[in-house]
């Protein structure tokens, strides 16, 4: 049976196939796949937002609930391990939107759930996303210090 | 209400957005394969970038083009945080240097912790291969 197989239908044949018609760059591969993942889900929130704005919702209102359905459908995708897959083949691509904030807290508290839901999952929930919002909220902080700094000498920074 | 399909599904807005968040993914991608960042410091580098470019108003031009396309990537997380923090200034001086962000940011947070927390909850743990 397996003689009178298409060689792409076999593991090696398609590596062989796939090395062949990508020599050495996979970069380009990766970008390209990276582009149009992370392309598709920004398009995926820009969607949900126009949905926002024509039930009414202000600008800031329509990207929070954009936020929390992305996230929403993240996190429950990557407790289902369907999202460790799509990381795979898009890279950066479902890594860099926010989705990847929430495959960050969802993936290390999966991992430890053995060690219990309280140090365990709802401890190692913040081993990626715990320095995310530490340097975040910081910088926040600290550019509105600055703007006020500036803003009071009457220096328009914004 | 009805909803105007043809306003929701206007192709050039989207076309802007898929193109502007897909090259954000790629600086990250390159990130990825020509350094030897982690990932976790590759997010924080994103925040940190986009709340520094929406500090200095930058990052507002990318928002006003591209939507989405700039605003779900994490680097306008950063933004969203910053500019919480310039208009909490703006309404209530130095302690809206420090409720601003947050609460500009405030939905995503929570919802993060809450259906993180939740997700994890009903996830299987992974076959460990040996």
């Amino acid at each position: 049976m397996g003689t009178n197989k298409n060689p792409l239908e076999t593991k090696e044949g398609y590596q062989n196939y796939v090395d062949q018609k990508s020599p050495n760059s996979p970069i380009w591969k990766n970008c390209f796949n990276a582009f149009w993942v992370g392309g598709l889900i920004c398009t995926i929130g820009q969607i949900i937002s126009n949905i926002c704005k024509q039930r009414g919702f202000d600008i800031a209102t329509s990207g929070t609930i954009v936020s929390i359905i992305l996230i929403g459908i993240a996190a429950f995708l990557t407790g289902l391990n369907i999202f460790n897959k799509i990381g795979k083949f898009a890279g950066a691509g479902s890594l860099v939107p926010i989705t990847g904030f929430a495959n960050s807290i969802v993936s290390p508290a999966m991992e430890y759930k053995s060690e219990g839901y309280v140090m365990g999952v709802g401890g190692k929930m913040f081993t990626v996303a715990g320095p995310v919002l530490v340097f975040g909220i910081s910088a926040s902080i600290l550019i509105g210090i600055i703007y006020m700094i500036f803003n009071t000498q009457s220096i328009t920074l914004v | 209400m009805d909803i105007d399909w043809a306003q929701v599904f206007s192709w050039m807005p989207l076309l802007k957005c898929f193109i502007v968040g897909g090259l954000i993914c790629i600086v990250g991608q390159i990130l990825i394969d020509k350094t030897k960042l982690t990932p976790a410091r590759i997010l924080v580098i994103f925040v940190t970038t986009g709340a520094i470019l929406g500090g200095l108003g930058i990052y507002q031009y990318l928002v006003d083009f591209a939507g989405a396309g700039a605003t779900v990537p994490l680097t306008g997380f950063g933004y969203n945080l910053a500019k919480g923090a310039i208009e909490g200034v703006k309404e209530m001086g130095i302690i809206g240097a420090f409720t601003g962000g947050v609460k500009a940011a405030a939905g995503g947070i929570a919802a993060a912790i809450f259906f993180g927390y939740l997700a994890s909850l009903i996830s299987k743990p992974k076959m460990k291969k040996q």
